[in-house]
């Protein structure tokens, strides 16, 4: 289902954007790149902050610009949730007013119950008199997400709303996003460089580079492309959605299933048959041509070689799928050489370790 | 003690001054917004035109709006051909000066104001459905308290100061134009030294007060480091 269609060309000299892309209409769509790459460009295009003097954006059927017919309609019009960088609330207004700004200015006001829930999902309740200056970081941006929800939006946009904010504040904020994921029917588009946050919220992952689209897919797809960057980072991973099978109280540990086969994770507190999403770091995964007779390691399974590329400093990486999953690998390139490693190769992976994002 | 005459133009004098100062933020605010926020090439003439009155002596500018304001002036034949008659030497003709010479102390402090604020409120409120009339009201004009009060207090106080241009402009005619600066002048030319120490007296603490109580409620205001 695809519900955003977005095609803007700026230039500013030595900054250039040129997209055409189509987004899902629902779950979260991160938007990944380097300082520079256009990521918060094109998400301010989106939301009408900048103008692209060229561009096309329909959103759920409704054109918001069209260069060639001369149709943009300005941000205030656009049925739209924006959550800035810095959370820029009013500071002449009482956390409660500024939630309630936006709300006074739709027409068709149902919205204190979803105030109210939004207020709920994002735990503010009890923040609602302070002013803005009163408040730290972490809760600063969490009134401006629910300010942005409250407006029920039919879409809603984020740029990079963790970045200024420090890791404890972080991991204060993200349980809030994950929790909106499964709450929300309407697509997110969310901006980051942070690898760690593109495996904990993304469903769908677009890349960008230079003012373009490198890759755009669903996350498990692009984060396994040989030819897209992330492969080839230190902190290059994959992440398996799974579902909770069984639980070891002895060993304190948890098995899930997936389409491959089976996992030992370190004891997830979950009821058995909840969904999770689980990241495998390339560099926790080791090659063995056959199935090893003793191993310490808990977690080995068959998999198929699909491709390679060389990596950095003496590294190969290896892509393979693990029934439908897949995997990457980093090792060295003198490993691969000597196992002779080819695609279509049935071999199998060991996994060191896994983390649970969820 | 200040006599009737002196009363008469002491009232006079603040009639200009609030009025000039109400004419000044209605036309400094458009003013100082479109200076904080252009990226047009006019942004330095303007900016060197507004200020122009902090460096010119009064009697100059005064010299240029009696010219334009005369009947041989662009100004004055317009005025003239409005039916208005010219300005030189009336009541509306020294607020039109006053309004000129009090413009950067109006305008500085409200552009300072409006620049600090940033574009970082308006796109949030932007995104929160108001529309740019309303941006400016719900959140640049609230956020702008203190501006306004420096911007008007200055205005006023510096209305109620002038003297250079009044005399150029407005003359000395008693009720009409006669302002407390130039009446001091009066008295100290006639040597009623008496009546010009109530007059200047009274100038003075009035000035006092006024700074006193900007700079009061401008310790107390919650100053607008306006967004976090």
């Amino acid at each position: 289902m695809t519900t955003i269609k977005a095609r803007f060309q700026l230039d500013y000299g030595d900054f250039k954007l040129a997209v055409d892309l189509k987004l899902p209409g629902n779950g979260i769509t991160v938007l990944f790149g380097h300082s520079g790459s256009g990521k918060t460009t094109l998400l301010r295009c989106i939301a009408g902050l900048q103008r692209a003097p060229q561009g096309f954006l329909e959103v759920n059927g409704s054109v918001w610009q069209d260069s060639e017919r001369g149709v943009f309609l300005p941000t205030h019009k656009r049925p739209l949730g924006y959550v800035f960088q810095e959370a820029n609330l009013f500071a002449h207004l009482t956390v409660r007013d500024n939630l309630r700004y936006g709300l006074k200015r739709i027409k068709h006001n149902s919205g204190t119950v979803r105030l109210d829930h939004a207020v709920d999902l994002l735990g503010i309740g009890h923040l609602l008199e302070r002013r803005p200056g009163q408040l730290s970081g972490g809760e600063r941006q969490r009134v401006a997400i629910t300010r942005a929800l409250a407006l029920n939006p039919e879409i809603l946009l984020m740029d990079e709303p963790l970045a200024s904010l420090d890791f404890k504040r972080k991991q204060e904020i993200l349980p809030f996003l994950s929790r909106l994921h499964q709450q929300l029917a309407i697509p997110l588009l969310y901006v980051t460089h942070s690898q760690q946050e593109v495996a904990q919220l993304a469903d769908t992952l677009v890349i960008m580079e230079d003012g373009r689209v490198q890759a755009l897919g669903p996350l498990p797809d692009i984060q396994s492309r040989l030819d897209v960057a992330l492969a080839q980072d230190r902190e290059a991973a994959t992440v398996w959605q799974v579902i909770i099978s069984e639980h070891e109280a002895d060993y304190h540990l948890t098995r899930v299933e997936f389409s491959g086969g089976s996992l030992s994770l370190p004891r997830v507190d979950a009821e058995i048959g909840a969904s999770l999403r689980v990241r495998i770091y390339a560099r926790d995964v080791s090659i063995v041509l056959e199935a090893p007779a003793a191993t310490s390691i808990l977690n080995v399974l068959p998999a198929t070689v699909t491709g390679s590329a060389d990596g950095q400093a003496g590294q190969s990486v290896i892509r393979l799928v693990v029934g439908s999953q897949a995997l990457l690998a980093h090792i060295t390139r003198k490993s691969a050489r000597l196992l002779d490693l080819q695609v279509g190769m049935a071999v199998y992976v060991q996994i060191k370790c896994t983390s649970i994002l969820n | 003690m200040l006599t009737a005459d002196d009363l008469e133009t002491l009232l006079l004098t603040f009639k200009v001054a609030s009025i000039t100062t109400l004419l000044l933020l209605l036309l400094g605010t458009p003013l100082a917004w479109w200076l904080a926020r252009t990226h047009s090439k006019w942004k330095s003439i303007i900016n060197a035109l507004v200020a122009l009155p902090l460096v010119l002596p009064p009697t100059v500018l005064g010299f240029y709006l009696l010219v334009l304001m005369g009947p041989a002036g662009v100004v004055g034949q317009f005025t003239t051909w409005l039916g208005l008659g010219t300005l030189p030497f009336t009541l509306p003709g020294l607020m039109v000066a006053s309004v000129l010479y009090s413009l950067p102390f109006v305008v500085q402090p409200l552009q300072a104001t409006f620049s600090a604020i940033g574009g970082h409120a308006l796109e949030a409120a932007a995104t929160l459905r108001a529309g740019s009339l309303d941006r400016f009201f719900s959140v640049v004009v609230p956020l702008s308290k203190p501006g306004f009060l420096t911007a008007a207090i200055l205005g006023f106080a510096h209305t109620v100061g002038e003297f250079g241009v009044v005399l150029m402009v407005g003359g000395n005619i008693p009720g009409k134009t006669r302002v407390v600066s130039v009446q001091i002048y009066n008295h100290v030319e006639a040597l009623e030294y008496a009546e010009a120490h109530w007059l200047a007296g009274s100038l003075l603490v009035f000035s006092f007060s006024v700074l006193l109580i900007l700079y009061t409620a401008l310790r107390t205001q919650p100053v607008a480091h306006s967004l976090k």
